[in-house]
């Protein structure tokens, strides 16, 4: 059975790219079948998130159109056996993209066995992303704890709610999960930033992760490595915890208290 | 950046975000799954109370609930010095 996982957040910026990458590549690390498919027509992003910006060759839009095989646009992973990329079209027509054709490219990609599909939507509520959400098994919302990204992602549920094939059917709608990014342990302390309890009470969803905000996370867009493949990194860890939440493991938060300073490391250290 | 600079923090304001967010939230999730025509007619029915009446915009609501099978508009106006629905 395949699942359709959509990464959404209404506003852009926030990490939805990031937080693909990262889940596709943990859920093929425990030997799950995933292809993550860029819906961002036009703004290809997800081929340099991932490091196969230079391996494209057909894209999302090309399938579609019956230019080439579905085989033929899925770009196999260097690192992870499991693992497939579909790129965006970098046309400037935002109709390339059908309802039909999606559901076409999902049905393919459920015949070859694959486990997930994690649809990597672009921000806004446009054609692009009411097409990455529309035939969604489950949805992760990404949001930054700040007021206009909060107040986007509740939008974004609402689509979810009413404008998804599953909400259509009636049969239980999209399960949806709260994805916090650049978390400041820190700054939550100090009542400068809202803690996840406070979006979690606001957006009322069940957190599955808490990445916190790192260095890291610029680093690993700049190798072209997604950041879970840093295992030193804690955004790695934060990631790789929310892939076990996502297969149902239940597992405490982690990094959403600030560590606790030794006294030369608050005399000295910043 | 001077010295005193180094003692002074933001000033918390999560709370304040908390707090706008919990009423917009709440404000735009009840006229969500309405028809658009709402804040339209919202408009239109204050325009027309204000020919004849000095009201507050805030003082017009327009609510639409559904009761099994059948849906109820509901337009209570808060006239000003008495309040009438």
């Amino acid at each position: 059975m395949t699942e359709v996982i959509v990464v959404t957040s209404g506003k852009g910026g926030v990490g939805k790219t990031t937080t693909s990458a990262s889940l596709s590549c943990g859920l093929a690390r425990r030997g799950k079948k995933v292809a993550v498919i860029d819906f961002d027509i036009g703004l290809r992003n997800l081929d340099l998130i991932m490091g196969c910006e230079r391996r494209v060759v057909y894209d999302f839009v090309n399938v579609i159109q019956g230019d080439c095989t579905l085989k033929q646009a899925l770009i196999k992973d260097k690192r992870i056996e499991t693992l497939y990329v579909l790129a965006a079209s970098q046309t400037r027509d935002k109709d390339a993209l059908s309802s039909e054709g999606v559901r076409r490219v999902l049905d393919e990609l459920t015949a070859d066995g694959f486990d997930y599909v994690i649809c990597d939507s672009p921000a806004g509520i446009e054609k692009g992303a009411h097409l990455a959400m529309y035939f969604a098994d489950r949805a992760v919302v990404v949001v930054n704890p700040e007021v206009s990204s909060v107040r986007d992602s509740d939008r974004i549920l609402g689509l979810l709610a009413s404008k998804t094939q599953r909400a259509e059917q009636g049969n239980g709608g999209v399960k949806e999960h709260l994805l916090l990014t650049r978390y400041s342990p820190k700054r939550v302390a100090t009542g400068e930033m809202m803690s996840v309890n406070d979006v979690k009470e606001i957006l009322g969803l069940d957190v599955i992760g808490v990445v916190p905000e790192s260095s890291d996370v610029l680093s690993a867009s700049n190798a072209g490595v997604p950041v879970i493949l840093n295992d030193t990194s804690d955004a790695s860890r934060a990631y790789d915890d929310a892939v076990a939440r996502l297969l149902g493991e239940s597992l405490p938060l982690r990094f959403i208290d600030e560590p606790k300073k030794g006294f030369f490391a608050r005399m000295f250290g910043g | 950046m001077g010295l005193l600079a180094l003692f002074r923090r933001n000033p918390p304001t999560a709370n304040v975000a908390k707090e706008r967010l919990r009423i917009i939230v709440a404000q735009e999730r009840s006229a969500r799954g309405g028809p658009d025509y709402l804040p339209l007619l919202r408009r239109e029915l204050l325009e027309v109370i204000k020919k004849y009446v000095n009201v507050d915009p805030e003082a017009v609501v327009v609510n639409l609930e559904r009761e099994d099978g059948h849906e109820v508009l509901e337009l209570s106006v808060a006239l000003p010095g008495a309040k009438a629905t």
